[in-house]
């Protein structure tokens, strides 16, 4: 199918259906009871899972193939978002044009930056995408105001000079991004018994061009360029002695992942037309590595996975807090409970920072591949005893 | 020429930082060859130490002062250090008074103890590894740290004053000669910068004249060899890594009151450290102490509003552009040697 071989085609698939149904899947507890807290399946989030699923996938393009660890990626994404909303304040509030531009602006910065930190590998590479991430950050937030909106960041206004559509709806507001006349935040309520379901159009824009991205990382993976990339990671020294120059490999994959986080900027603006100078601070950049590692460096679902789960345990975890800790162990006898509960609280709520961090620390100690080799190894102690297929499709680690 | 001593002036004490935090990660980055992404977290329990030892020294307890009732006829009480009771009022107040440079010597141990757990604990498993899975780990054992820290101390910054001897500024200029009044500085920078500067002499007296030193720096220059001539080797770079952590805790603990310590005070000076690093060289000490001064002091003239107002924002961007342009014109950096991480 599309040129994939089964396995991919196969995991593709998955995916699609995954991702097709997550408005069920993430919403498994029925309104109103106690584990209501722990459903997922509003748009917001929804929409959050695969925008940041899109930037990972990217940046596993350029880390996992590579094996050049940016440190300095979320500066595309932060591109891409005021590129995207230049494009609602000047033009229309049409998401096409805005996402087209996102991807072009994030792909000629990841150009420039790409070209100059590239003469450099390994930790220098890292510093300098840093120092560039950390300047871009720098400028946004002070001199650059007039076009980024500085500390208040960049938004839409009632009186911009939008050439396409009007500057205000009939009812005075400021119109709301859309495609072709469907508005972006529209949503459909589906009630079954005690469930509601909520089928938001922004989060399945955003899901079909996550799902098209993922297609194009598989196939990027799959093809002559992504083995040459790989060449780059396992022995650099090597290439250059077979006198290829992996120079232009390693650009042309900086520049791609570039482009992959531009887009999830754009989404995100398309979602929320604004657009603030700390999306391109260099937490978010570390952020975006937690993800790849969390799920699996170097594998195709690896990141979609770590980019769902650290953003369903930031929006999950830090809303329990001491009270919902209570009533789970109210079972507990009276001292033993408060032991616990005191014992667990610096974890939740305020504190997921922590449990994200203890969480990453142990997968970068004991699981190098991530939640997918976590899975492997569990279907290996569980599983039966498959035939190996050395072309294993998405779960091959890379060196 | 005032305003031109003034900048140096102001730059020095950034520039102390920077050299610190700079020193101890190249240290560990020449011993052990690992990249600590955690050495700013280091720097901030360092500051914290200081916050910890001010409060323990405040806590007190209540007393009634005789003779006198509150409005409602209880027995009027006052809060009383226990420090007071120990050693007297006069003595006890000027001991709380100067709790940050006593913090001084509760940091050190503590810092050490904190380096070695952390070298012993977990960077011992990624010598091995590659860099990037030290950055990772290290970056999350950050993380980790700055989240403890929060927890505890909460996310406000804690002000912690310097002894009242060294609040106020004084008239630098006409020490030497100027009109008084144009070159006005803080003591406690000048006192910043002195520590460091005997700090930094301190590290580098101790490599260079102590037999530890110099088979540790043999270690440097070849580990193999040195193991092989029956030194433990690993057992002195364990120690220099708590060293390298007691220097940037230092750091830290006379940071404080320039800047009240908060939980991510750390990660914004590691980010600026490491590109400090890298514009000294990798692997040289005397690269990354130049280099952290130079920065500092570059930083504070491209903040001057004569500069600002030709090239806007430069004082934002300036230690990343040095950086930049240093690590594609010279890759060693300023004083890098040579095979240190060349690739």
């Amino acid at each position: 199918m599309f040129g994939l071989n089964k396995k991919d085609a196969s995991l593709l698939l998955i995916v699609a259906v995954l991702v097709a149904f997550a408005p069920f899947l993430l919403n498994p507890f029925p309104e109103g009871s106690a584990m209501a807290q722990f459903n997922a399946g509003y748009p917001d989030l929804m929409q959050r899972f695969v925008i940041f699923g899109i930037f990972a996938i990217g940046f596993n393009i350029l880390f996992g193939l590579t094996g050049y660890l940016s440190f300095g990626h979320a500066a595309f994404l932060g591109v891409g978002s005021y590129a995207a909303v230049w494009m609602f304040k000047l033009l229309s509030m049409n998401v096409l044009p805005a996402i087209v531009l996102a991807v072009i602006t994030a792909g000629i910065f990841a150009l420039i930056i790409g070209y100059v930190s590239l003469r450099r590998s390994g930790i220098y590479f890292s510093i300098l995408t840093l120092a560039f991430a950390q300047m871009s950050f720098a400028l946004a937030y002070s001199v650059l105001t007039p076009i980024t909106g500085g500390e208040t960041g960049l938004q839409l206004a009632l009186d911009d000079p939008r050439i396409l559509g009007s500057a205000t709806t009939a009812e005075g507001n400021i119109p709301v991004p859309g495609l072709f006349g469907l508005e972006m935040r529209d949503s459909v309520e589906l009630m079954m018994g005690s469930w509601v379901f909520t089928f938001n159009l922004g989060y399945y824009f955003c899901a079909i061009i996550m799902l098209i991205a993922f297609y194009l990382s598989i196939r990027i993976f799959r093809s002559p360029f992504g083995m040459m990339l790989r060449a780059i990671k396992s022995n650099q020294q090597r290439l250059n002695y077979t006198g290829l120059n992996p120079r232009p490999y390693t650009l042309a994959a900086f520049v791609i992942s570039g482009m992959y986080a531009g887009l999830a900027g754009g989404l995100m603006a398309s979602m929320d037309p604004l657009a603030g100078a700390e999306r391109m601070f260099w937490t978010a950049s570390g952020e975006v590595v937690l993800m790849t590692i969390l799920g699996g460096v170097g594998t195709l679902i690896g990141p979609v996975l770590g980019a769902g789960m650290i953003k369903y345990m930031e929006n999950i975890i830090s809303k329990i807090n001491s009270d919902i800790l209570h009533g789970w162990f109210a079972f507990l006898p009276d001292g033993l409970e408060d032991l616990v509960v005191t014992m667990i609280y610096p974890f939740i709520g305020k504190g997921w920072h922590l449990t994200l961090g203890i969480v990453f620390m142990l997968v970068v100690i004991f699981l190098p591949g991530g939640l997918v080799e976590g899975g492997q190894r569990l279907a290996k102690l569980f599983g039966r005893k498959k035939a190996d297929n050395p072309k294993s499709a998405s779960t091959e680690p890379a060196e | 020429m005032d305003a031109i001593i003034l900048q140096i002036l102001n730059g020095l004490d950034k520039g102390s930082a920077y050299a610190l935090i700079a020193l101890g990660l190249t240290l560990i980055f020449g011993t052990l060859g690992v990249v600590n992404f955690a050495h700013g977290a280091l720097f901030m329990i360092g500051a914290f130490c200081a916050v910890t030892l001010s409060r323990l020294l405040s806590l007190s307890h209540e007393v009634a002062i005789p003779g006198e009732v509150d409005f409602l006829g209880n027995p009027a009480t006052r809060d009383v250090p226990y420090v007071f009771d120990i050693f007297g009022e006069a003595l006890g107040s000027s001991i709380i008074d100067w709790a940050v440079p006593l913090s001084i010597l509760f940091a050190i141990p503590i810092m050490i103890l904190v380096g070695v757990i952390m070298e012993r604990g977990l960077i011992k498993h990624f010598y091995k590894r590659p860099h990037a899975d030290q950055i990772l780990v290290t970056f999350g054992l950050a993380i980790v740290l700055q989240e403890i820290i929060k927890y505890y101390y909460g996310a406000n910054p804690i002000p912690t004053p310097a002894p009242a001897a060294f609040t106020g500024s004084f008239d630098f200029g006409a020490l030497i000669g100027f009109e008084p009044n144009t070159i006005i500085y803080p003591y406690w920078r000048l006192v910043y910068f002195a520590f460091a500067a005997v700090v930094i002499g301190a590290v580098f007296a101790f490599l260079q004249f102590t037999t530890f030193g110099m088979v540790v720096r043999a270690g440097m220059a070849d580990r193999e060899t040195v193991g092989l001539l029956g030194i433990n080797i690993d057992k002195r770079f364990t120690i220099m890594f708590g060293l390298a952590a007691a220097v940037a805790g230092l750091a830290g603990v006379m940071y404080t009151p320039i800047n009240s310590p908060n939980y991510h005070m750390g990660m914004d000076f590691l980010v600026l450290s490491f590109v400090v690093v890298v514009v000294g060289g990798m692997g040289s000490l005397p690269g990354a102490v130049l280099a952290g001064f130079l920065l500092g002091i570059l930083e504070s003239f491209a903040s001057m509003r004569e500069v600002i107002d030709i090239i806007p924002g430069i004082n934002q961007v300036i230690i990343y552009l040095v950086a930049i342009v240093i690590l594609l014109t010279r890759p060693r950096g300023l004083m890098g040697r040579k095979g240190v991480m060349e690739d």
